[in-house]
């Protein structure tokens, strides 16, 4: 009996790790996008030796390469057809951090996409538990 | 509607090859199982995780086009839903490639994200 309480609740913690792997890589995608807007805003040298030396830029790669490490890692353990949607997060993280970093406007529309968005990944979350 | 077609075909080919970059970050994932050292080599020749690589490469690829195709004067209200067209595509070949159950959740839950991105789209003009 509470072998296979166990037993269940390792299944969903296995189904739920990956969901919460990518959305740590959506937050990282979406802080690669705001470093390369930064860094596209102050472009000191145009062309490869100006992208090479432009810190902000250098950084949103980077974080691009771990975010994409933590998808493979999700990968490993769940479902594509689950996961990749799940990356539609970084919008609702991009529109907020834009918000409150480039002072780009909010509306109505936006804020209806955010809540639809949100919902859509959390039924995901549910149905890879099922 | 002033975004050229030529935009929305760029945008078109980076959904495209964007979901095939993420059949091949989960083929490559699969031999992940094994140890972390996989993320770098193989069992078989050429002796390097070679889908892995494939994955990111056509990632970038993608994100070039991408790139190419947002430029004014393409909006992203009609852009924007084109690019989660990717999230279809990859359903697809996840059902094709790995056999994955397609459940009543998850067309839900796709749906209502494809939706929430024409809304940031339509928001972000």
């Amino acid at each position: 009996m509470s072998g296979a309480v166990t037993e269940s609740a390792r299944i969903s913690e296995n189904r739920r790790q990956p969901v919460g792997l990518v959305f740590c890589c959506t937050i990282l995608g979406a802080a690669a996008q705001v470093l390369m807007k930064t860094g596209a805003n102050h472009m000191a040298h145009p062309g490869l030796l100006g992208m090479a030396t432009n810190l902000p830029l250098m950084g949103g790669y980077c974080l691009y390469g771990i975010s994409t490490l933590l998808l493979v890692l999700a990968l490993k353990d769940g479902e594509l057809s689950l996961l990749y949607p799940v990356i539609a997060l970084t919008y609702v993280w991009v529109t907020a951090l834009s918000f409150l970093i480039f002072h780009d406007s909010i509306n109505p529309w936006k804020l209806l996409g955010i809540v639809l968005i949100v919902t859509g990944v959390a039924v995901l979350g549910k149905g890879g538990k099922r | 509607m002033k975004t050229p077609v030529s935009h929305m075909l760029l945008v078109l080919f980076a959904s495209f090859i964007g979901s095939f970059g993420a059949v091949f970050l989960k083929s490559g994932a699969e031999q992940v199982k094994k140890g972390w050292i996989y993320l770098f080599i193989s069992e078989k020749a050429p002796f390097f995780n070679w889908r892995l690589a494939c994955g990111v490469a056509l990632f970038l690829l993608s994100s070039y086009f991408f790139v190419l195709g947002i430029r004014p004067p393409g909006e992203l209200s009609v852009l924007y839903p084109m690019v989660s067209l990717g999230y279809i595509w990859t359903l697809l070949w996840s059902r094709i490639f790995f056999k994955e159950p397609l459940t009543r959740m998850k067309f839900f839950g796709l749906f209502l994200i494809l939706v929430g991105v024409f809304f940031v789209g339509l928001g972000s003009n």
